[in-house]
Parts: C-alpha cells; structure tokens; sequence
C-alpha cells in the first residue's frame, strides 16, 4: 500500500479496521468450524455410548462389569483429567495476559496430567488383556474397548497437539494465530472432559450399580 | 490484537476466578456420584438417577465454566449447533435402545 494514503489519518483508521476485522473473522471462523467439529465428535461418541448401552449386559459367559471395574482407580483418572482441563484453563489466562513462560508452564503441567491419565488408562487395558478379559471376549468388552479407547485415543491426539503447540509458541511466539490453536486446543481439551463425565457415568457407575 | 481476537472468537474466555468456581463445582459433582456407588445407601433405581442427574448438572457446569458456552457467542450459533447436536444424540441413543430392548424382549426372552 502507498505511503502518502497511510499518512492520511481516516485512512489510517480505516486500514487499522479492516485489519484487525479481517483477522477478527479468520479467527472466528476457524474456531466456529473447530466447535461445528466437536458436535460431530459428540455424535460419534454418541453411537459408541448407544452401542455400548446396548451390548453391556452380553458378557457371554465372560466378566461383568461389576467384577472388573475398580471405582477408587476411575476416580483417579478422573480426577488428573479435571486438574489438566482446569491448568489449561490458567494456560488460556496467561495467554490473554500475554505472559508466555507462564502459558508454557501450565501447557506443561495440562500435558503431565493428561499423560498420567494415558498412562492410567493403558495400565487398566494392559492389566485386564493380560487377564484374558480383551475386547475378543465378549459383546460387553468389545463396546467397553471400543468407547474408552476412542476416548483415550481422542485424549492422545490431543496431547500431540499440545505438545507441537508448545514448540510453535517457543519458535513463533504468541502470535494471533497461535492464539487460534490454543483456543481450539482449549474446547478440544475440555470437550474430552466432558465426554469422560459420561463415560465414568455410564460405563463405570451404571456398571458396579449394585 | 490477539487479545481482542480470543475475545470474539467461538466461546468467550473466562477468569481466574470462573475457572476455580468450575473446578470446585466439578469435584463435588464427581465426588458425590462416586460416593454413592462405592457406599450404596439407597436402592439401584434412586442411584441411576441420581448419578443420571449429577452427571447432566457437571456437563452443564462444565459447559458454562469451562467451554463458556452462552447465548451470546457468535451470536448464538454455537448453541444453536449444540442443541442441535443434542437432539440428535436424544434421538440416536433412546431410539438405539428402545428398539434394541424391544427386540430383545420380544424375539429372545423365552
């Protein structure tokens, strides 16, 4: 753009808007179509809870879900996935205040506690596989498998991006659209904790139901 | 520039203080469900819906506190997409079941 109109004040501030509207926009819209792909996710996770709630009582000779689900761990896992969606709450603050060690260190911190529920979750896949009890055994663990594991695949996507937001934001700062990541990040994040709410509900309460 | 580009963006953004208000609420809301499973007071049908009913309270906290979904985002196209979501998520689950127990009752019970 020339020089002498940007010296012109009006079309100086007009500039400025349209720039700034312009973002506005690119912003939102990213963010709107990333909310417009969560619903879907919902759906998805909808079909599995459907199957699941239809399949839970085939256990075809196998174990129940009262004999295999152990409350006191699932509370655990809980609970590190509430801390992680709270910490990535800060993380979104910090970056509002533009202060980008402290977004580093609660990304971090997000990252440690949805690795711990990973971990947790692999722990309890591995522990009951290796009791015979894999998703091969019965109607009943096939929905089992199939709707926390899409969970927890959903929980390691997101740790992914995470963490190759946190080498952006070392490379390239808190740049605007770095701002867009992390609040598509953040709905992501916390939209997982949302659907382990109905998971914890469904599968684990309703099933040691006494 | 990105300050004011979060702030219009899909969800408006919370505070310190609407974070700890989500998570305080979103521990009892777990806590208490838990509780009453793992120290069963009352019969299996009052526990299904109270642990129904605890588990929509914590989406709707969490919604509000955590995603800060409200009217106002967007100009209420985020919620217009999610209660469409929910609808369909209604008709896809309670109508996967009604017709899943049905046929279990009718061909496979004796």
């Amino acid at each position: 753009m020339a020089a002498e109109i940007l010296h012109h004040p009006a079309a100086q501030a007009a500039h400025a808007e349209h720039h700034t509207e312009h973002h506005h926009d690119a912003g939102g819209n990213a963010i709107f179509g990333f909310w417009i792909y969560l619903m879907n996710d919902c759906i998805l996770f909808a079909t599995l809870f459907a199957t699941y709630a239809v399949l839970a009582g085939n256990i075809a000779d196998g174990p129940s879900a009262k004999e295999i689900f152990e409350l006191p761990y699932v509370l655990v896992e809980t609970f590190l996935l509430l801390f992680s969606s709270v910490t990535y709450g800060f993380a979104m603050l910090a970056f509002y205040k533009q202060q980008k060690q402290a977004l580093l260190g609660w990304l971090a911190i997000t990252f440690v506690f949805g690795l711990g529920f990973i971990g947790m979750e692999i722990n309890e896949f591995a522990h009951l596989i290796g009791e015979g009890f894999g998703p091969d055994r019965s109607a009943f663990l096939s929905a089992f498998f199939t709707l926390v594991g899409t969970h927890g695949l959903h929980v390691l996507s997101g740790l992914i991006w995470m963490a190759v937001l946190m080498i952006q934001l070392v490379k390239n700062g808190l740049t605007a659209k770095n701002g867009t990541r992390l609040m598509c990040l953040s709905l992501f994040w916390h939209f997982l904790d949302l659907i382990w709410i109905c998971v914890f509900t469904v599968v684990y309460l309703m099933g040691v139901l006494p | 520039m990105s300050h004011s580009n979060a702030h219009r963006a899909g969800a408006g953004h919370g505070s310190t203080r609407s974070y700890v208000m989500g998570f305080i609420l979103s521990v009892i809301l777990t806590l208490i469900p838990f509780g009453l499973v793992m120290y069963p007071a009352f019969s299996s049908s009052v526990l299904l819906m109270a642990i129904i009913g605890l588990a929509l309270l914590q989406i709707l906290v969490q919604l509000g506190f955590f995603l800060h979904m409200n009217t106002k985002s967007d100009e209420g196209w985020n919620m217009l997409a999610f209660v469409f979501t929910v609808l369909i998520i209604a008709i896809l689950v309670v109508g996967s079941m009604w017709i899943m127990f049905h046929l279990n009752s009718n061909m496979m019970e004796p």
